[in-house]
């Protein structure tokens, strides 16, 4: 699967030149890049580098300033998230939207109960609920003890997954995933990571922004290097090795000035 | 990895029990306190009809007139907003409804409905400027409860030189009314009707909570109103019903009074909010929205009602009352708030 040729494949997300200001402030400028299906394309950058707007954009909450938006080769724009979410993006925002009270099937289905029964007197079709909620979770990899129990009493790797799941049950045909690593341990992580993965094989593209290199190493297939509101380095994952990655991403030269200070 | 396989079981977590899932539940410290409180009164009671049927039909009156708006309430609250207007609102109900028969010789049935519609208009306008507004809706209904408490005294003397409406009950169609709205079940005992209304508001309230895709929203916009917006859930739309609900049950409480009682009086139903948020709140309803239930509301309900006929048949003043309410109060909050961190697992 190399993402290198893309010349056969309608990218799912095509982003032209977009740039984003708020007031006087250029948040984005002249971002170009484009997102496969069956591909995890990473977006790293570091705190202030223009990744939460770059998000935003994607998922529908903001509008690019300038430059066009392409969902599937057509131009698209989209005045909020589900619009987005009806064009088959699905974003995974860092508070997962969950509500933290509600079990973890009510949370699978929020938005998009299903019903049965005669028009007008449509009840919620719990038991499809639950057995559907409880397969997809197996299908990730994760088994759930107890659906009922309330979500802000699942550990912060079990919430994402729920959040994963439901994206990906719901026909994300693009699953965005906000910072999925940063509040986790080492093991809760790779647990994430797998989902990743295993969202990448169902065909969905996948962006996953981060600031962590290894994580994104581990798991992409194309790399976009974001720096102060611009695109400063585009890698693929044949070109570049975890360590030309990190280097990169930390600004090679300085990092390297940093440990010289550091060992003195 | 094969897809369908099932992560290893987790050797660190204890088994829910079905204890847990019970003591989950938001209204059980409201049963036990139920029971508590009716046990008290059945041994207090000096008049030995509290826990006859004669009795029970005393306090489900009384209890009927607070659940009749507190499982609406409830729900409002569930979904994280309160509202302040409900009892007043009780009053402007019955005034409007009675000033149409009576001055201005409007059809009492036709009346009815242009109530429940008034009522309905006055719930919007809340939820509409709370959403418009985003403030507290404690500070929006606030100022409905101030606005229609004088307006209920202003147009009542205006139109009638009093302050209060008079003379329902020789109105055209007042007995077919009457027969849905003030008649009473089942002699010798004489069950007042409103309470089958609010067993039946209690069960509708239930159903919608826990089998439908509107109960699913209450709880989801009430327990994190950016988490539903970004699953797609209408928070607006949402909270904005609820309110109208809530409006559309005092009215409903309104029109059951002034049938019943054939009058009303302009101050009619003021204070009577904090009945209905008390009455919630017993239930187990969380005052920051996003949990509780209308059955805990009900339950909450019928503590009052025996509190208040309870006091009487013991021959206690009934002025104790309302420091009975806010032990009350008190005490279910701390069992509530109790309860419900243990069954979350968070803290012992």
């Amino acid at each position: 699967m190399t993402a290198t040729a893309t010349t056969t494949v309608t990218p799912a997300l095509q982003l032209k030149d977009v740039s984003k200001t708020f007031g006087s402030v250029i948040a984005l400028r002249d971002i170009t890049l484009h997102v496969d299906p069956g591909t995890v394309t990473c977006v790293l950058g570091d705190n202030g580098a223009g990744k939460s707007t770059l998000i935003k954009i994607l998922a529908g909450v903001h509008q690019p300033s300038t430059g066009t938006f392409l969902v599937k080769g057509k131009e698209r724009t989209f005045g909020s998230p589900r619009d987005a979410l009806g064009a088959g993006i699905a974003t995974v925002f860092q508070d997962l939207a969950t509500v933290p009270l509600m079990s973890v099937w009510r949370n699978f289905f929020l938005g998009n109960e299903p019903r049965r029964g005669l028009p007008g007197i449509r009840m919620l079709d719990t038991q499809f609920a639950r057995q559907t909620c409880r397969t997809e979770l197996l299908n990730m990899g994760i088994d759930i003890r107890d659906l009922e129990q309330p979500v802000g009493t699942l550990s912060g790797g079990e919430r994402q997954a729920v959040a994963i799941a439901r994206a990906v049950y719901f026909g994300a045909e693009v699953l965005i995933l906000d910072e999925p690593t940063s509040a986790l341990g080492v093991r809760q992580s790779g647990v994430v990571l797998k989902y990743i993965r295993q969202a990448k094989e169902r065909g969905i593209a996948v962006v996953f922004i981060t600031h962590n290199p290894h994580h994104a190493h581990m798991v992409g297939d194309r790399f976009y290097l974001l720096n102060r509101g611009t695109l400063t380095n585009e890698f693929t994952r044949d070109t570049v090795t975890r360590e030309e990655l990190v280097k990169a991403m930390a600004g090679g030269a300085e990092l390297e000035a940093l440990a010289h200070e550091l060992k003195q | 990895m094969s897809a369908t396989t099932a992560a290893p079981k987790d050797e660190r977590l204890v088994k829910t029990s079905r204890l847990t899932r019970t003591l989950r539940r938001p209204e059980l410290g409201a049963l036990l306190g139920a029971l508590v409180v009716y046990a008290l009164f059945a041994v207090t009671d000096r008049t030995g009809s509290f826990a006859t049927i004669t009795g029970t039909a005393n306090w489900t009156d009384a209890a009927s007139q607070i659940g009749i708006v507190a499982v609406p309430v409830a729900l409002l609250m569930i979904a994280g907003e309160f509202d302040l207007s409900a009892g007043v609102l009780v009053g402007t109900s019955g005034l409007f409804c009675g000033l149409l028969t009576t001055n201005y010789g409007v059809n009492l049935w036709l009346a009815i409905l242009l109530t429940f519609a008034f009522a309905a208009g006055i719930g919007f306008i809340n939820g509409w400027l709370v959403m418009l507004t985003g403030l507290p809706s404690f500070i929006v209904t606030l100022a409905m409860f101030f606005s229609l408490r004088g307006i209920n005294l202003g147009v009542t003397k205006i139109l009638t030189d009093t302050v209060r409406v008079a003379g329902v009950g020789n109105v055209p169609s007042y007995d077919s009314a009457q027969k849905v709205f003030g008649s009473e079940l089942w002699a010798p005992y004489n069950f007042k009707v409103a309470v089958i209304w609010w067993l039946a508001i209690t069960a509708v309230a239930t159903l919608v909570l826990t089998k439908t895709r509107f109960g699913n929203w209450i709880y989801a916009v009430g327990g994190d109103a950016n988490a539903a917006r970004n699953t797609g859930v209408p928070v607006r739309r949402t909270k904005i019903t609820l309110f109208v609900l809530t409006a559309m049950s005092a009215a409903l409480l309104g029109v059951i009074n002034i049938i019943r009682f054939k009058s009303m009086q302009a101050g009619q139903g003021v204070g009577q909010e904090f009945y209905y948020i008390i009455a919630a709140v017993v239930g187990g309803c969380l005052l920051t929205g996003g949990f509780g239930s209308a059955i805990g509301a009900a339950i909450g309900a019928s503590i009052m009602g025996m509190a208040f006929i309870g006091i009487a048949f013991a021959g206690w003043n009934t002025d104790w009352t309302f420091l009975f309410l806010g032990v009350i109060l008190f005490a279910a909050v701390l069992v509530n708030t109790y309860i419900g961190r243990r069954a979350q697992g968070a803290r012992k």
